[in-house]
């Protein structure tokens, strides 16, 4: 066996019939969990609360190009048969919308609370392994920082996760260059591998372990046991793209003035649905939202973008003011300056970007052109930076020039 | 390679629930200049005032429930941080809300946040302090704690340029300083008006006289940009030499060249720079200068770390 290849664990080998899986739900609402899992909703398939097997997507699939995202039958009802679609993880952990302060005008002084949060405890059911890398390096910007978010994390420990590995990849897929899957193998409390007649479960923590030994599970038969590595074979050997990771944060660091930004500029409509789609990026923006009398005023957190104009205003300008320069700040920002900010890429590889850009932007291809022909124009290493001469400065406001004559007046 | 962090000293804000403002209140307002103000705010409980912090250069959030938050770097003595002076310039919706409402003025407040100037690593340098306009207010703090232990430090200058004589700030201050050992030399890019303000350059020296109150007179010091104040600043040790700068890019951009040309370390070379700020916890993503976060990471940087990003256009 290979690393990939390796059970969690000993129970890698119990099988739980596919009928037997609303038993695994009905036991977490016992627990007290609110199950979220994959069902259909306008056309996607979306995470949203489930409470029964017959919620799921069965018998359904996705097709996924640059762009382009349709259901459609399978010929089985197989019920995790489809990859990834428009909602991720971050919606319940992260929410869109979140109140984080509140202030109240009592006796003409301002009372400051924090607002009452009691979040459902979530079960995550159908977590694949580019999204429990979601959750990871989510978990490094909200919980490992020198500040933690108090919402995220109060959502985050309660939290119960069934990952489900990939039996098949859409198009867009390219975790395997990111190295998060399509094998599932940590951040999880259950993992199952979906084959023909049920699941070969594993366990990932003590919780999953306890939930599993009350399940109605059976040893797992050899012929299983082959069928489950064949179906997580196979969505590894269709993964087609590839994104060359090799030195990418000073690939693209080095590159900020490469003709490749101006180019994607033309394309990029910067509407912002590859940042809401994504499940790590983290942007944000605190609302005020004040009763009739403004004695009443809620701080709203609300999902916000790179790619929004207001985005970077600053009293008076803007600072990422075309399209260029916040297409550039996302990527660099997704694949470049993540590391240095976590420690870690921001990519998880799941291709969300990609299927759901109106227009089918590629992050790989853009990545691809700027690899082909370099532009490398500035030295990264920190303390180690040119002594440019002032006017080489582009747009420079500042003209040494100005006044020198003057100076001793 | 970054400025001591707010997390390094005890600090007012909770690091586990960054979000909760103490209720504060506006003590009073001093007019400095047209459109700016130095308000005094002072945090409403007595405990949360006393433990309260703050090193030179960082900033704190300040809020008007309803308008929204602001990111204001704290312009007073680190050693009296109570009430905690704060120098604005009214620019949006909750500055000039700020300053119609005025002295007793009750807010929100969030910090301290960021990185400091490096005041720990002067002991024995030379240094010069370059301010453009209201840049001076994040410089401020370093000023009182420099004079404040004047004897353990070499040469203290300041370089101060401003739009125009009437623009330069804390001008009642200048004298005090000049007395306890800050030689401060200033220039305006333009000399045009008569000016009303308080201190005027001595002729032939360029440094700052006060004058009383009410005292009139046509500028007659420097004219022309900071930096040229910075390229004729007689240096006797420039490998001594600890180099802070505030106020617009660009004008830190051609200080720190000129710095350079002088002869100074980029590691002995610091700056502070401003991007918008939503959270000031890193958490928001706004304030995002290449891998920095400008709120947490700065907004004090030493100039080595981020050099290679300070000439980006529209990063």
């Amino acid at each position: 066996m290979t690393d990939m290849e390796r059970p969690a664990d000993g129970h890698s080998s119990a099988f739980l019939p596919t009928a037997k899986l609303q038993t695994l739900i009905d036991h977490l609402i016992d627990d007290g969990f609110q199950v979220v899992g994959p069902t259909v909703d306008q056309g996607a398939i979306i995470y949203d609360e489930i409470r029964s097997i017959q919620d799921l997507p069965r018998g359904w699939t996705d097709r996924q190009e640059p762009g382009r995202y349709r259901l459609e039958r399978r010929n089985d009802d197989a019920c995790f048969g489809f990859v990834v679609g428009p909602h991720s993880w971050k919606r319940f952990l992260f929410p869109p919308m979140a109140a984080v302060a509140t202030a109240d005008r009592v006796d003409a002084a301002w009372v400051m609370r924090t607002p009452t949060d009691d979040p459902p405890r979530y079960a995550f059911l159908g977590v694949r392994a580019c999204e429990l890398a979601a959750i990871d390096v989510q978990d490094r910007v909200f919980l490992r920082g020198p500040y933690v978010d108090p919402i995220y994390k109060k959502r985050r420990e309660a939290m119960f996760i069934i990952a489900v590995n990939c039996t098949q990849a859409a198009a867009t897929c390219f975790c395997t260059s990111m190295q998060t899957g399509p094998r599932c193998k940590s951040g999880f409390d259950l993992a199952l591998t979906e084959i023909h007649d049920g699941f070969l479960v594993e366990t990932g923590s003590e919780a999953g372990a306890a939930l599993a030994d009350r399940l109605p599970i059976s040893s797992a038969t050899q012929d299983q046991l082959e069928a489950a590595e064949a179906a997580r074979r196979q969505a590894g050997d269709q993964i087609t793209k590839t994104l060359d990771t090799t030195d990418i944060r000073n690939l693209l660091l080095g590159n900020l003035e490469h003709p490749r930004w101006e180019d994607v500029s033309r394309r990029c409509l910067s509407c912002t649905n590859c940042t809401m789609v994504c499940p790590t990026c983290f942007c944000s923006s605190v609302v005020e939202v004040a009763d009739l009398t403004g004695d009443h005023v809620e701080r709203r957190r609300q999902w916000d973008s790179c790619f929004n104009v207001d985005f970077s205003y600053m009293h008076g300008g803007i600072v990422r003011n075309d399209i260029r320069s916040r297409y550039r700040q996302w990527l660099t920002h997704k694949l470049a300056s993540w590391h240095d900010q976590f420690g870690t890429s921001g990519c998880v590889g799941c291709g969300r970007c990609i299927t759901w850009c109106p227009v089918g932007i590629d992050l790989t291809e853009e990545v691809a052109a700027i690899r082909g022909k370099p532009v490398v124009e500035i030295t990264l290493t920190r303390g180690n930076t040119q002594d440019e001469s002032p006017a080489a400065r582009d747009g420079a406001a500042f003209p040494p020039e100005e006044g020198s004559g003057s100076c001793e007046a | 390679m970054r400025g001591v962090t707010a997390l390094d000293a005890p600090t007012g804000c909770d690091p586990a629930n960054p979000w909760l403002a103490f209720p504060a209140v506006v003590d009073d307002v001093v007019d400095e200049i047209p459109g700016v103000a130095t308000y005094r705010i002072r945090i409403q409980d007595h405990d949360a005032a006393r433990r309260f912090q703050f090193r030179p250069g960082q900033f704190n959030m300040l809020y008007l429930p309803g308008l929204g938050e602001v990111a204001i770097s704290v312009s007073g003595d680190p050693a009296s941080p109570s009430p905690l002076p704060h120098t604005i310039r009214e620019a949006g919706n909750v500055t000039q809300a700020l300053a119609r409402m005025g002295s007793g003025a009750t807010m929100g407040l969030r910090g301290p946040f960021g990185s400091s100037w490096p005041v720990h690593e002067c002991d024995g340098k030379d240094i010069v302090l370059v301010a453009g306009g209201i840049g001076l207010a994040p410089l401020r703090p370093v000023i009182y704690t420099l004079l404040a232990n004047r004897r353990r430090f070499g040469a203290l200058t300041l370089l101060y340029g401003a739009r125009t004589p009437d623009d330069l700030l804390y001008t009642r201050e200048v004298g005090d300083w000049t007395n306890q050992g800050l030689a401060v030399q200033a220039t305006v890019d333009r000399a045009t008006r008569v000016w009303n303000g308080h201190v005027r350059p001595h002729p032939g020296s360029g440094q700052f006289r006060f004058l009383a109150k009410g005292d009139k007179g046509a500028w007659s010091g420097h004219v022309g940009v900071v930096t040229l104040l910075l390229e004729r600043l007689p240096l006797t040790r420039p490998e001594k030499t600890i180099l802070m700068t505030c106020g617009p890019e660009v004008m830190m951009w051609y200080t720190i060249q000129a710095a350079q040309r002088r002869g100074l370390s980029q590691t002995n070379l610091w700056m502070s720079l401003e991007r918008n700020m939503n959270c000031a916890i890193g958490l928001c993503g706004h304030c995002q200068f290449g891998p920095e976060f400008i709120c947490k990471d700065g907004p004090v940087f030493r100039y080595d770390r981020i050099a290679p990003f300070l000439k980006v256009k529209s990063l």
